[in-house]
């Protein structure tokens, strides 16, 4: 069948035909490709460009059960749900007939890691399009079997109806290799003005098991004979074990196995409660040996911009902008911050007959496979991870060195599923941290316009995902450890530490410096937005700035500076539900305003909020938020809605409460007594979410696109609340009560 | 009697009571327009005296506006309602002038003429300097103004006669304003000036007298605040591990010290506005409190050795019942069954013999250097069993979750039991189940 | 050997008595509702209900709970049958990860039994020593108040 052109596929009546000729990769209206001709060869969308094959995606049995696959897993942002919307539309089958398999190295393809709100982009867009092919073969198959033209055909929930009655369901048509062929460049995909699933709030199909307790986490997992184990954590990065007395250790109840190898040191018992006691008293009875490697916490951005750095001008020229007289500046400082996923990481790895099984909670089964791979140093084949749900991990959290643990301890006791549960101060100690960051930004006003802008940005890595071995922390503990290669920034127009650095507005003259920081005193890689957080807060704090030197108003100011439509449509959606221009003043309270487009492609997210602000204590209390998103077309709004609320009550603790403590030598933030998140005490009285659907629009990642905006906007109300400004994050008590004090 | 010497005896009283109204009769201030304009430098000196004098915790309804009022106070005598001393005109003291402001202070009575019930501990403020007391007004009428009436106190005949607060204050009130020591350091008079006047220590650490007045001759021998027994800041504190000056700076400004347990009760938000309040005039606080509590005598430094040692060898339930040196009288199933729950729901956060301050909640302090297994009484334990402890919202702090639904009141007698046996060598409390009960009762009434 | 009483049915447990509540659930008995979140009683992921009150089962010890009626979410309902509170919950959607919500559900239902009518601020109090960190907060609060008004139906 490959290589035959699909045009009698393309059913007719209203069937919008989609080519896709354009490389996913470039994006029409990047900022970075606008004049640029666009890639010579076309490549199939989504994710089919990796996994051409359709039944590497969606396979009918004999009695017409629809499995579909993912490369990608759910973290309770609602991607199955969504999956399940967008093959059941083009299948033209009801949802509920659809099951779902999700990230497995011995049954999906390979679609890298769930991250980056890439989800929608690479696996949706993929399943999209198959979804459409393989509805147009079984519409082919059953014109054949039946003797009718493809146009005198219906297809409706599973079944292809010929004018007389006669039908086959698609069970019926289906035989082995039916689907075994690559995609076409061509999908009939369905008028998406007559959409029957997609653009519905459906209940997310997760929701009900997790509700009644049924075992769905990777951390519920219990499987015959499986034993518990702990590990004893080093106290602090590049700690060495000088000695352990693990003999009455290995005497205690329970105990079946302690197992060190190196500097890595773990115990095995039967049951839960036994290996935690049984840690606990490995951990009295070991001795480490430390260096002081860690900043000073006071003095700590001082610090990180003297550390050596490469410099990249990532937009504009070698001539510094906006120097000399009447020039604005500001300077934006952002500490490490963590993911803190409330459930802390685990796995669960059997080696039996040669082969791991290990299922963890990791955003990429395949790369974390290579990475074990090359830690144990066994064949990538001989060893296969199902993911399996844990906690919301807002990036690259302990999963994956959770799964390195398990499958070193597992190596060392065959035979019977290992489970390995770090416990709290493991994942708040050890997890990756999102890179402190600085920026010094600048600008010169022509009147009310913005004749030159430069924006400069310190950061360190924002990735450090496996692979390779050296980037899971057990990996640096044992015998023969790996150590972490050097890091590299992470190209645009998606970036990292410069994700949201280039500003979407259109100024007389832009100039964007990232300064790339490779060394790291702390442990960092991806945390939700990336270094798209700081580079809002930092933009959009400064935009504020400038409108105020230009005394015009916030939203007003912004979009003078802004042709995008779409992101206009959603800058005045949110000023007008927020009732920006009927806002009352009101003693001790403040408004803030801020836009982004995440990642300067992906969804366009407006945010308003109002606080009010206690200047005695400092204490800034969230009243409400109102945000407007534009995700492309929304296969489920609610999801949208859902994961846009989420991401703006955590950029409220982030903004407010939110700093990694450390002294010279450890990690001092270790559970949430020493790293205080936001409770119901203080979240708004509301939050409201306006989407922008576009039907038939390609869909844009959301589910980091409020984080930025939410923060700025929270910066811009306080400030608007007090009269000062603060250029610090978090906004803490004792610095919201030091700057009311000024005035 | 005789006839005469009753009409002698009814004039002498008459007259007596006409001299007594004579000499309670307070006039009303003149009100004045809430003043606007202060010296920066005083308004930054008020602001330090307010956070020595934690004025804001009896000052605040929970959840309330900074210095609004509504604070209930519940004693035994009633309950009594903080006042709103923002600088509201209508509702607050906006009006008041500065000598109103001074008057209330040193004397205890309110603009109006009203008598001040000595809830409000102006047998303290009154030994303070006049500098102070300007500095003081100038901050508190710099204040957020908020609208709120104060609820009317709620208390007992005859204690709700204000007239009667003037015979008070005729026997108790010494109206003299801080000396202090000549022989002593300039620190340790600073010291002894804030802890007296501002900071009114003694009013919550000294026992009083059944008219609610304290026992001079007892200052810092402990007292009560809030149904938490205030513990003895003199030479009978029953810290396991003695104070000093270093470690009281410590526990003052991070509301924690190394071998001591961390500040709970109302005493937290002492020190937590400690913690704002000039670092020097702390020290110098810890330095005369530490003063007063002297040097540990011999059997007191032994005292603390062996807590040491226990705190270091984490001594478990195990190993209880083998210690040598129990006390006689001991509840062995309470202390068996005690030991059971320590070790399931305890145990695992309370092993460390050292709390740093930032530490997390899993390195909490041995209970073999807690001040509250080894007091008197066990209602301060049991209230930290029941409540847990938790810092401000939003704020890294020490946090112990609460037991109250957890453990039924015999199980958190048993416990208690158990600790007094286990990590002290003091005689067991008496009673103890009867004052688990009466704690839930008071912290279902909401103290 | 410990005797638990859980959602109604009398269990003897085999293991040291100072096992705390939550690991007897999910490992002995396969209730795997309740969550490990931090094992200090900070989070609130492992709240279940004892004799009416929400209690945090990770600090809890089996030799504790003689006599005393545990309960837990699967004791609310179950898949097909949910209860009330798990009505409200799925109604509003209110999850993301989900990982918090068990432990939500059981002190919603704690407050629910014993104040059938509580103000927005009273459940909001409430329900503060239970932390969500995917940011679920306005979803749960209305699930609550739902919650609220479906057990007054019944």
């Amino acid at each position: 069948m490959t290589g035959v052109t699909r045009r009698e596929f393309l059913t007719r009546g209203g069937a919008l035909i989609v080519s896709f000729s354009l490389a996913p990769a470039f994006a029409a209206d990047d900022p970075q490709n606008i004049g640029k001709e666009p890639k010579k060869a076309p490549v199939l969308p989504g994710s089919l460009k990796n996994a051409p094959l359709l039944d590497s995606w969606i396979r009918i049995d004999a009695n017409g059960a629809i499995t579909v696959f993912t490369g990608k897993a759910e973290l309770g942002q609602g991607i199955k749900t969504a999956l399940i919307q967008v093959a059941a539309e083009e299948l033209v089958v009801h949802p509920r007939a659809i099951t779902l398999v999700t990230a497995d190295t011995a049954r999906t393809a390979n679609e890298g890691y769930t991250a980056g709100s890439q989800s929608m982009q690479d696996s949706a867009t993929a399943i999209l399009h198959a979804s459409a092919q393989v509805r147009a073969i079984l519409v082919d198959l059953a014109s054949q079997r039946l003797g009718v033209p493809p146009h005198e055909l219906t297809v409706h929930l599973g079944t292809i109806r010929s004018r007389d009655g006669r039908s086959m369901s698609y069970g019926q048509l289906v035989t082995g290799e039916t689907l075994h062929v690559d995609a076409a460049m061509n999908s009939p995909l369905r008028n998406p003005r007559t959409r029957g699933v997609m653009g519905k709030s459906m209940q997310r199909v997760d929701i009900p098991a997790k509700i009644a307790g049924t075992p769905i986490y990777v951390q519920d997992l219990r499987l015959p004979g499986m034993v518990h184990a702990r590990v004893v954590r080093p106290p602090s990065y590049g700690a060495k074990l000088a000695s352990v007395e693990s003999a009455r250790v290995e005497k205690m109840l329970g105990v079946l196995k302690v197992v060190r190898n190196g500097s890595f040191l773990a115990v095995v018992a039967e049951r839960e409660y036994q290996a935690i006691v049984a840690m606990r008293e490995l951990a009295k009875a070991a001795r480490w040996q430390e260096q002081p490697a860690l900043p000073p916490q006071t003095g700590l951005y001082e610090h990180f911009q003297r550390l050596p750095r490469e410099d990249f001008v990532d937009l504009g020229g070698a001539s510094e902008l906006a120097t000399g007289t009447g020039t604005i500046r500001a300077t934006y400082r952002r500490p490490y911050q963590m993911h803190a996923s409330i459930g802390p990481s685990c796995a669960v790895a059997l080696l039996q007959d040669g082969v791991y099984t290990i299922y963890s909670h990791t955003q990429g089964v395949y790369p974390l496979r290579a990475a074990i791979a090359e830690m144990l140093t066994a064949p990538a084949e001989r060893i296969r991870i199902i993911h399996m749900e844990g906690s919301g991990c807002y990036g690259h959290n302990g999963a994956d060195d959770a799964g390195a643990d398990a499958a070193l301890i597992a190596s060392a006791f065959p035979g019977r599923p290992v489970r390995v549960q770090w416990m709290r101060e493991d994942e708040h100690a050890w997890e990756p941290y999102g890179s402190v960051m600085v920026s010094s930004v600048r600008a010169r006003l022509d009147g009310a316009n913005v004749a030159e802008w430069q924006y400069e940005v310190w950061s360190s890595t924002h990735t450090t995902r496996p692979p390779p071995a050296g980037h899971l922390a057990p990996a640096w503990s044992i015998e023969t450890p790996f150590a972490p290669p050097p890091p590299k920034p992470l190209p645009l127009p998606a970036g990292g530490g410069n994700r949201n650095a280039l500003p979407g507005y259109t100024f007389g003259n832009a100039r964007v410096v990232h300064h790339f920081v490779p060394s790291s005193p702390l442990r960092v890689s991806a945390l939700r937005a990336l270094g798209g957080y700081h580079n809002v807060f930092a933009t959009e704090s400064f935009m504020d700035e400038l409108a105020a030197a230009a005394k015009a108003d916030a939203v007003e100011f912004r979009l003078r500076h802004m042709q995008d439509e779409r992101a206009r449509a959603v800058i005045n959606a949110c000023a007008e539900r927020f009732g920006w221009s009927q806002f009352k003043r009101a003693r001790g309270r403040g408004r803030g305003f801020a836009y982004a487009r995440y990642k300067n492609l992906a969804a366009y997210c407006a945010v308003a909020i109002e606080v009010e602000v206690e200047r005695e204590s400092g204490h800034v209390r969230p009243l409400r938020a109102v945000a407007a998103i534009d995700s492309g077309e929304a296969v489920n709004p609610d999801g949208i809605r859902n994961q846009t609320e989420g991401g703006i009550i955590q950029s409220i603790s982030w903004t407010l409460y939110e700093a990694v403590t450390f002294d010279r030598t450890r990690v001092t933030s270790r559970d949430w007594s020493t790293y205080p998140i936001l409770r119901f005490s203080n979240v708004p009285e509301s939050i409201e979410v306006h989407i922008i659907t576009r039907p038939g629009a390609p869909f844009l990642g959301t589910g980091e696109a409020a984080q930025g905006p939410a923060a700025a906007a929270l910066a811009n109300a306080v400030a608007d609340a007090i009269g000062v400004r603060i250029r610090d994050l978090p906004l803490t008590r004792a610095s919201v009560k030091a700057a009311a004090r000024k005035r | 009697m005789s006839r005469r010497t009753r009409l002698d005896f009814l004039l002498v009283l008459v007259v007596s009571i006409l001299v007594f109204l004579a000499l309670s009769w307070r006039g009303e201030i003149a009100p004045v327009e809430p003043p606007k304009r202060f010296d920066a430098a005083q308004i930054e000196r008020g602001a330090n005296l307010a956070a020595i004098g934690d004025c804001v915790s009896c000052h605040t309804a929970p959840e309330g506006k900074p210095y609004a009022g509504g604070f209930a106070l519940r004693t035994m005598y009633g309950v009594l309602y903080g006042t709103n001393i923002t600088p509201d005109p209508q509702t607050g003291i906006g009006r008041w002038s500065q000598d109103a402001f001074v008057r209330a202070m040193r004397e205890g009575v309110s603009r109006d003429g009203r008598h001040l019930y000595p809830a409000f501990p102006y047998d303290y403020f009154t030994r303070m300097t006049d500098d102070d007391l300007h500095a003081l007004y100038a901050f508190i009428m710099t204040r957020e103004p908020v609208s709120a009436r104060t609820p009317e106190h709620d208390l007992t005949f005859p204690f709700n006669i204000r007239l009667l607060l003037s015979g008070w204050k005729m026997l108790f009130l010494d109206r003299q304003v801080f000396a202090g020591d000549r022989s002593q350091s300039r620190d340790w008079n600073r010291g002894a000036y804030l802890s007296e006047t501002i900071g009114h220590c003694g009013a919550c650490h000294t026992p009083r007298n059944l008219l609610g007045a304290e026992r001079k001759r007892r200052h810092f021998a402990g007292g009560q605040a809030e149904g938490w027994h205030a513990p003895a800041l003199d030479a009978s504190s029953r810290a396991p591990m003695p104070w000093t000056r270093e470690s009281l700076f410590r526990y003052l400004s991070y509301g924690a010290s190394e071998r001591h347990e961390v500040a709970a009760g109302p005493m937290a938000a002492v020190v937590h506005n400690l913690g704002a309040a000039n670092e020097q005039d702390v020290r110098a606080i810890a330095l005369y409190v530490a003063s007063i509590m002297g040097a540990p005598d011999e059997a007191r430094q032994k005292r603390a050795e062996d807590a040491l040692a226990m705190a270091r060898e984490n001594l478990g339930a195990a190993d209880v019942s083998a210690r040598s040196g129990q006390p006689e009288g001991g509840d062995d199933a309470a202390i068996e069954a005690g030991g059971e729950i320590y070790a399931g729901a305890c145990a695992l956060c309370h092993g460390s013999a050292e709390r740093r301050p930032g530490a997390p909640s899993a390195e909490a302090l041995h209970l073999a250097l807690s001040t509250s297994v080894s007091l008197q009484s066990p209602g301060n334990l049991i209230r930290i069993i029941f409540q847990g402890i938790a810092p401000p919202d939003g704020e890294a702090g020490p946090f112990m979750p609460g037991f109250h639904g957890a453990l039924t009141d015999e199980q958190v007698a048993a416990l208690v039991v158990y600790l007094r046996a286990a990590y002290t060598d003091r005689p067991p409390w008496p009673h103890v189940g009867r004052e688990v009960r009466r704690v839930r009762q008071q912290l279902a009434r909401g103290h | 050997m410990p005797v638990l009483n859980v959602n109604g049915t009398t269990y003897q447990i085999d293991a040291d008595p100072a096992t705390p509540l939550l690991y007897v659930l999910r490992d002995e008995l396969q209730l795997n509702g309740a969550k490990f979140g931090c094992g200090l009683g900070q989070c609130g992921a492992c709240t279940v209900m004892i004799d009416g009150n929400a209690v945090l089962s990770c600090v809890t010890p089996i030799s504790a709970l003689e006599g005393r009626r545990v309960r837990t979410i699967e004791g609310l309902g179950s898949l097909d049958n949910p209860g009330p509170v798990q009505r409200a919950f799925i109604e509003e959607q209110a999850a993301q990860c989900g990982y918090c919500i068990p432990g939500m559900m059981m002190r919603a239902q704690a407050l629910l039994e014993r104040k059938p009518a509580p103000s927005k601020a009273e459940i909001r109090r409430h329900m503060n020593a239970n932390l969500c960190r995917c940011g679920t907060h306005m979803r749960i609060l209305r699930a609550v108040e739902r919650a609220a008004a479906l057990m007054k139906v019944k």
